[in-house]
């Protein structure tokens, strides 16, 4: 790995200006990030870490009873604190990777970076989430573009993630044991006003809302709602672990699950 | 290079560390810890889990820099103040939780951060949570079997046996 410098600011105004330096790089909990930079495949002059950053951790719920999560809480904080408010997202960070990794990575690295296999842009599309940065607010149906892409700009941080909270949901993962990633996770939310369904881990364009399916769980919110329902392999992600007939499979074998989870 | 200063088993430990050094080379190289493992270097192992602040982290994954500060047990911390084994290294020599016992180090740091948040794990919850911790030799009942008995529990014959 080649050097840097890493500093570690306890605002976010010290953040970000420490960005606004050239090659400067946001470091959250540094499970993608060091094993990216091992490789070589990232080489900032500059980490700008996140962890001491006391505005931007923890749990609460505000006056809109949205549950805001500070950009750099741990997956296991989630866990823990979210549990009370919105269980199907506190589930969906108990089991990201393993304890070691939900010890150090944090919600901001794992949207930010956007992998198309991770679970937590799920959750965030799922549920119409807010991504707050240090400079504006994002619907996260305009965040997340394509795979590793999102609309944050160079510097730009995930300060806070504002999450509606469902009448009922959950989150349905088809472990890729290698990875421990999603192979398919498929996020259902049901709300007052429609149903949202987020699919990562099949498409090659990302996380991705599938509206057939939120359409028929609108109407009636049963698994056998989808049952002639399916998504076309075109698009989907082939690789060693599954073709894209079969993730394209697992979409609808997930969601039916998710949705008989749900209740 | 920059001063790093951290506890490590209760000791005040400082070196001179880069910004690219990470707990593992520190713990190892600087202090001579070698109980602490490097399996793969790539997060995938485990064998490499210490305690940060009480959490279980991989320390391969984890700049020394960002230990600055902290309270720090690794392996060698583990046993006890007479020198004779810890109560989950005791189990896992009584077991047979070990053969080549290079995931060891690991695996008692891991059972150890399990067991403070859950005293009396089930078997299920005990394989859970080893999920980021490979084993290359033992097939992993033995190692089950060992944390079941360091809660205090029975051991009874598990599953695929
Ligand atoms: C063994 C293993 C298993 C895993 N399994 C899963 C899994 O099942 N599901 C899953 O979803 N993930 C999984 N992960 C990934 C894990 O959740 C990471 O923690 C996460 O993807 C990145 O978060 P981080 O805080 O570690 O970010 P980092 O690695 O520090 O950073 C990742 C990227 O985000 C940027 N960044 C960091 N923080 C911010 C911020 N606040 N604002 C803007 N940009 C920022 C960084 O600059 C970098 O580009 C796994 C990782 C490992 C090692
Ligand atoms: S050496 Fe750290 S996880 Fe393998
Ligand atoms: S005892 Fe050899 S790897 Fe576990």
């Amino acid at each position: 790995m080649h050097n840097f410098e890493l500093v570690k600011p306890t605002t976010i105004a010290d953040a970000v200006a420490a960005l606004s330096g050239e090659d400067a790089q946001a470091l959250g909990g540094g499970q993608t990030l060091i094993p990216t930079m091992k490789q070589r495949l990232a080489a900032p002059t500059t980490l700008v870490s996140t962890t001491g950053i006391s505005e931007m951790q923890g749990v609460c719920v505000d006056d809109a009873g949205r549950v805001c999560i500070g950009g750099a809480t741990t997956h296991a904080t989630v866990a823990a604190e979210a549990a009370a408010h919105y269980p199907g997202l506190a589930a969906l960070a108990g089991g990201i990777g393993d304890p070691a990794v939900r010890n150090r990575g944090t919600i901001g690295g794992s949207l930010a970076n956007n992998d198309p296999s991770a679970c937590y842009p799920s959750a965030a599309l799922g549920s119409g989430a807010t991504i707050v940065t240090n400079s504006r607010e994002i619907a996260a149906d305009d965040f997340f573009q394509g795979m590793f892409e999102t609309a944050l700009e160079e510097g730009e941080i995930i300060t806070e993630v504002k999450f509606p909270v469902p009448q009922a949901s959950n989150y349905q993962k088809f472990l890729q044991p290698a990875s421990r990633f999603a192979l398919v996770g498929v996020f259902v939310a049901r709300y007052a006003d429609g149903v949202r369904v987020a699919v990562t881990g099949a498409s090659e364009s990302g996380v991705f809302r599938w509206s057939e399916a939120e359409a028929a769980l609108s109407d009636s919110f049963a698994a056998s709602a989808i049952g002639g329902l399916s998504v076309p392999a075109d698009g989907m992600i082939g690789d060693l672990h599954g073709t894209p007939e079969y993730r394209a499979h697992l979409i609808g074998v997930m969601t039916g699950r998710a949705v008989a989870a749900a209740g | 290079m920059t001063t790093v200063s951290m506890t490590v088993n209760g000791k005040s430990v400082s070196g001179d560390v880069e910004g690219r050094t990470l707990l593992s080379a520190f713990l190892r190289e600087g202090q001579g810890l070698t109980g602490t493992h490097v399996g793969c270097d790539t997060s995938q192992c485990g064998s490499c889990v210490v305690h940060v602040n009480g959490a279980a982290v991989k320390s391969c994954t984890l700049f020394a820099l960002e230990a600055d500060g902290a309270e720090v047990t690794t392996i060698e911390g583990m046993a006890n103040a007479d020198g004779s084994l810890g109560t989950i290294q005791q189990a896992f020599q009584d077991y047979h939780g070990l053969q080549c016992g290079f995931c060891t180090p690991g695996m008692v740091m891991s059972a150890a951060a399990l067991l403070k948040d859950n005293p009396k794990p089930t078997e299920a919850e005990v394989r859970h949570y080893l999920e980021g911790n490979i084993c290359r030799c033992t097939g992993y009942h033995n190692i089950v079997k060992a944390i079941m008995a360091a809660s205090g529990q029975d051991v009874v014959a598990v599953a695929a046996e």
